[in-house]
């Protein structure tokens, strides 16, 4: 056995670790689920480097992602952690894994439908958007668009009109 | 003197001993951090630095300044969604500007202003902070005044989408960096541009007092919109490289979009007079209008009395 895999032997796995790090604004997913955390990489003995990519431009939650990632690493036993950004290709939620999807919906949040996939140019929508959603909490497909932006840079906000309540939808990106 | 100098030995600070000296528990750090980490920011082969950080310069701070005048709203929209619509739109663009301004200063640190030694401000905030007026290259249009609420929707339906044409032809630019940026902005651009289309359809059909003010809102902000189709010597420069876009070739698809916006509202498009520049020169030149002075002295005032990020 090398020197350098014995004092790995040491170290808790880090694509495991990083894997278990959460969204600071949805705590139901993980950085994983989210589709944010692109790769972990072993550098040298403690030295991991991980790469990340942003889910909207000035998403606040990035910093936090960063330093939680830092924290779980270096809890972990890795003295070495860097995070780098990723800006290609950009993030879409078509990334959410499926467990993301379930634990987002199981939290009472909608979870988002197939991303727009253009070619040409974006066409203008004067409508309100159309999505095929149902409430998250009674399963009513009876729900409206109250505003394509919510109370974080990745959600827009509904009402269902069956049970009334209000609910989030992360939109399409 | 001595009391404070007594007060201040005795409490360093109340966080103190909270957290163990571990900064990394802060809800958002107490480090700063680059946005462009681990991100190769080489140069295009042949391209002048200095001119792709002017092109990222005027880019970034259309961004950063209309991000600003619709924060501006944040408590003081219509309604609660308004509200916080109008504060993700800023968000995003303020995002936007992080970018291209720390891509600026990556392609041409001269252009970043020098701060006192072991200041812990990144580059991207001391160009957000530290330049005069006549160094940002905005356009006039994203500066003015809020106005009222048909203003400030009128001018986000102009300069989204203009800046969402602009954007989804830079995602094929030769600087991968710049082309990256584009590529996430087109997402949250075409959210803004929509918004801002629908209320300016939901103001001209609304009531006569919600159509009279967007007619005068329009009359406002058309005046300034040719600044954005001309095209400046940087622009015409780097999009001959392959790194830029030339504004003049997204000017017929956004009068096409604004004109679908205005028909569907049953608007005119107002017959106004351009607003001139100064000897030729405009925002792209850092000539600007008196509201620039009134949004930075706002912006700048508590990073400019604490350059060292202490206090």
């Amino acid at each position: 056995m090398s020197a350098v895999a014995t004092v790995r032997t040491g170290y808790a796995d880090p694509r495991a670790v990083a894997a278990r790090v959460t969204d600071p604004e949805m705590p139901m997913l993980t950085l994983a689920d989210l589709g944010v955390l692109r790769d972990v990489e072993v550098e040298g003995p403690g030295r991991v480097v991980v790469t990340i990519t942003p889910t909207y431009s000035g998403c606040p939650a990035m910093a936090t992602m960063r330093d939680d990632l830092v924290h779980a690493l270096t809890d972990a036993g890795w003295s070495d952690v860097e995070v780098r950004v990723r800006l290609h290709p950009a993030w879409s939620t078509d990334w959410i894994s499926d467990e993301g999807r379930q634990a987002l919906r199981e939290h009472g949040i909608s979870p988002p439908g197939a991303a727009p996939h253009r070619d040409g140019p974006v066409p203008l929508n004067l409508m309100p958007t159309r999505r095929a959603l149902t409430c998250p909490r009674c399963a009513s497909p009876a729900v409206e668009v109250v505003s394509e932006f919510g109370p974080t840079a990745c959600k827009a906000s509904y009402r269902c009109t069956a049970c009334l309540e209000p609910f989030e939808h992360v939109k399409e990106i | 003197m001595n009391h404070v100098s007594d007060h201040d030995a005795d409490h360093d600070s109340v966080y103190d001993g909270l957290l163990g000296g571990d900064d990394s528990q802060w809800a958002f750090g107490t480090d700063f951090e680059d946005p462009l980490a681990g991100v190769d920011t080489t140069l295009p082969e042949g391209v002048d630095g200095a001119a792709l950080a002017a092109y990222c310069l005027m880019l970034g701070d259309d961004a950063l300044v209309l991000s600003h005048r619709l924060s501006e709203w944040c408590s003081n929209a219509p309604d609660l969604e308004e509200d916080i619509a109008l504060a993700n739109v800023a968000l995003d663009l303020l995002g936007q500007a992080r970018l291209l301004l720390a891509r600026a200063a990556a392609a041409d640190p001269s252009v970043v202003p020098v701060l006192p030694e072991g200041s812990p401000v990144p580059r991207e905030d001391a160009l957000a902070f530290f330049r005069d007026q006549d160094a940002f290259r905005n356009v006039r249009l994203v500066e003015g005044d809020r106005g009222d609420f048909a203003v400030t929707t009128v001018r986000l339906l102009v300069a989204s989408t203009w800046r969402l044409a602009l954007m989804q032809r830079l995602v094929t630019s030769r600087d991968a960096v710049l082309a990256a940026i584009a590529a996430k902005a087109v997402k949250e651009l075409a959210y803004h541009r929509d918004h801002a289309a629908r209320w300016v359809v939901t103001l001209g059909r609304g009531t006569e007092e919600s159509r009279r003010r967007t007619e005068a809102a329009l009359a406002t902000v058309w005046p300034l919109r040719w600044e954005l189709d001309r095209t400046h010597e940087v622009e015409r420069t780097l999009a001959a490289d392959g790194v830029a876009v030339d504004p003049a070739d997204v000017a017929a698809e956004v009068d096409v979009l604004l004109d679908q916006v205005l028909a569907a509202a049953g608007l005119e498009v107002p017959d106004v007079k351009r607003t001139g520049g100064l000897g030729g020169r405009t925002g792209r030149d850092g000539v600007h209008t008196e509201a620039l002075g009134k949004v930075l002295a706002e912006m700048q005032s508590v990073a400019r009395a604490h350059p060292a990020g202490r206090w």
